[in-house]
């Protein structure tokens, strides 16, 4: 098990130090030259000046001794300045919408998973029902709709026309912080964020449970007289649970994906927005700063998963 | 008809003709289908038969509801809603054929290069695959389109260059596994060239995958798109798509009192994507009748 997990950890880091070179690269490509970021555009500025300039901050060195100088500031946390925001430090910036929208993701895909868990039992159980159908119907629906979509449609739905929820943000202006508060910012936004999830979840769960149903043991609690409640619980759900375990980790970019524009349209105060902000300013240095921190938690879940999917499934080879 | 004629003509069809045969059994896949052909007919034809022009502007109706003159009602500085729908259809399948294309030779050509290339090459793509498959999409997205702006070109290379690991990764199982049969083999044997086992064995097993992917595919660019330019990141105004249509409901007065204005693009990326996802799925039920579930 613990070579598993340090093996894991090592292809993850290779897989950091990769990205940060995709994306170190990828804005070495951006149009316009690096140096104008450092520029003030009301002072005149020689040619003679601005290569000074220019040597000072290494950007005439070849590119991967740049990449190795910006690597080794980026590990010690110093990710550059924005050039948007008045010079602030980029890593302060990124690290205070990180839990916004762990906050918003977390409850989203709370909410799918139980959600998407409990239909995809009813659907298993009653399957070629009408309830199935509906159920599947839905979940079509679901995984076709693109978030920004049902974004949208919940805003209007909840909070225009029946002023369910508030419209956006995370918390009243200028009121006091309460719980209670947050909440009702949060549970619109977090309920329309889970849908593709729960949809995704709620197609796998059933079809999982539907071989599970199949086999022998199941068939053997049922003779044995196990109420079939139980057996459905008990026997049939905790293994059929196995792959949608898988699932949840490898789909958590695609709820990354949703959440930025679950948050743009409920400005939400997140990592989303604040990329989708930086993309608008083209502001390299929080492009950079949010991309790898986004990539790193990815990254990180999708080990964690695996752990917990080996952990929980005994006949996973681990070592 | 004899046994023998019966067995002839049974195996004279050939797997693709059998694939289409099952498809054409398929009833949600052919509503799928209707729906997708209506669509694209109206798309195409609109400025024969509807009388306003995409950016043409009326000053005398600006954010008119629906009406008999101009069905979907007209925007903010009098653009009929309807005519920039059908603009907006044109250029969104537009962006996400092109793009699809340019994916799927991408996929199939980095694919064929991992399966015949040697296991360092095969190592070294796979790991970028996986890399690029475990990190979430829209944020490559948002980089890609950061560095190449706005416009129907650059979408159109930032969606293709996206799109391309999952197929590149099927298209090398099944090249890994052709590799071995028998009649490439005696192919190479005769001194059959890369181009020739390529083309002539490995694309037309790969026929299927191919299909099947450029069609789900072409539904996820659409959103892609959408996604974009709802951010305000693909294709910029004045030129019309379904996702800069859907960016005006990011102002709370059009969300509120010009429910038009956005609710007829949101419902046609709907139509068009739940369609083209049908087709999708029913290809590849019929392509692969063991998929069933």
């Amino acid at each position: 098990m613990l070579t598993y997990i340090s093996r894991r950890l090592a292809t993850g880091l290779l897989m950091l130090v990769a990205l940060s070179m995709l994306v170190f690269a990828l804005l070495r490509l951006a149009p316009g030259d690096p140096i104008d970021a450092y520029i003030n555009p009301n002072v005149a500025m020689s040619q003679a000046e601005m290569d000074a300039l220019r040597a000072r901050l290494g950007f005439d060195q070849p590119l991967p001794i740049q990449y190795l100088a910006w690597l080794r500031a980026a590990v010690t946390g110093d990710l550059g300045f924005s050039i948007q925001r008045n010079g602030v430090e980029v890593l302060p910036l990124v690290l205070e919408r990180i839990g916004p929208t762990i906050l918003l993701m977390a409850a989203g895909l709370a909410i799918a998973i139980m959600a998407g868990i409990a239909a995809g039992i009813v659907s298993a159980v009653r399957r070629n029902s009408a309830t199935d159908l509906g159920l599947s119907v839905a979940a079509f629906f679901g995984i076709s709709s693109p978030a920004f979509l049902t974004a949208i449609l919940g805003l209007y739905l909840f909070s225009v026309v029946l002023r369910w929820a508030p419209s956006g943000g995370m918390l009243t202006p200028g009121a006091p912080f309460t719980v209670g508060d947050l909440l009702a910012h949060l549970i619109l936004p977090a309920c329309l964020l889970s849908i593709g999830h729960a949809a995704l979840i709620m197609r796998y769960m059933r079809a999982s449970l539907l071989e599970v149903l199949n086999q022998d043991y199941v068939r053997t609690a049922r003779a044995k007289g196990v109420k079939e409640f139980w057996v459905i619980i008990k026997h049939a759900t905790r293994n059929a649970l196995l792959p949608v375990v898988t699932l949840i980790g490898s789909t958590i970019g695609i709820a990354v994906g949703g959440a930025i524009f679950i948050e743009s349209v409920f400005n939400w105060p997140g990592m989303g927005l604040l990329l989708v902000n930086a993309v608008d300013t083209r502001d390299y240095p929080v492009i950079m700063g949010a991309t790898l921190i986004i990539g790193a938690c990815v990254i990180l879940v999708n080990i964690l998963t695996d752990i917990v999917y080996a952990a929980i499934d005994p006949r996973i080879q681990v070592a | 008809m004899s046994a023998a004629a019966i067995q002839a003509t049974v195996v004279r069809k050939g797997p693709i003709a059998r694939a289409l045969g099952r498809f054409a059994l398929n009833r949600v896949a052919l509503v799928g289908l209707i729906a997708l052909v209506v669509i694209v007919a109206a798309v195409l034809t609109y400025p024969l038969w509807w009388s306003y022009a995409p950016n043409q502007i009326d000053l005398r109706a600006l954010n008119k509801g629906p009406s008999a003159s101009h069905w979907f009602g007209t925007d903010g500085v009098g653009r009929d809603v309807f005519a920039r729908l059908m603009q907006g259809g044109r250029i969104s399948l537009l962006v996400a054929v092109t793009s699809v294309a340019i994916s799927t030779i991408i996929g199939f050509l980095v694919g064929a290069v991992s399966s015949f290339g040697g296991r360092v090459v095969d190592g070294a793509v796979m790991r970028l695959v996986d890399l690029a498959m475990t990190l979430p999409p829209v944020i490559f997205l948002l980089v890609l389109a950061s560095i190449a702006g706005t416009g129907i070109l650059p979408t159109i290379l930032v969606i293709s260059l996206l799109s391309w690991p999952v197929l590149s990764r099927m298209v090398r199982a099944r090249l890994l596994e052709l590799r071995e049969r028998d009649f490439v083999i005696a192919a190479r044997g005769m001194g059959a060239g890369m181009g020739h086992l390529l083309l002539r064995h490995g694309l037309p097993n790969c026929i299927d995958i191919l299909v099947v992917y450029a069609t789900l595919q072409i539904a996820n660019a659409i959103l892609l798109e959408a996604g974009l330019s709802f951010l305000g990141l693909g294709i910029a105004p004045p030129e019309a798509s379904w996702g800069n249509m859907l960016n005006a409901a990011r102002s709370t007065v059009v969300l509120e009192q010009y429910v038009w204005q956005w609710m007829f693009p949101g419902a046609a990326l709907v139509i068009t994507v739940l369609a083209i996802n049908f087709v999708g799925d029913g290809l590849r039920d019929a392509f692969d009748p063991r998929s069933e579930l």
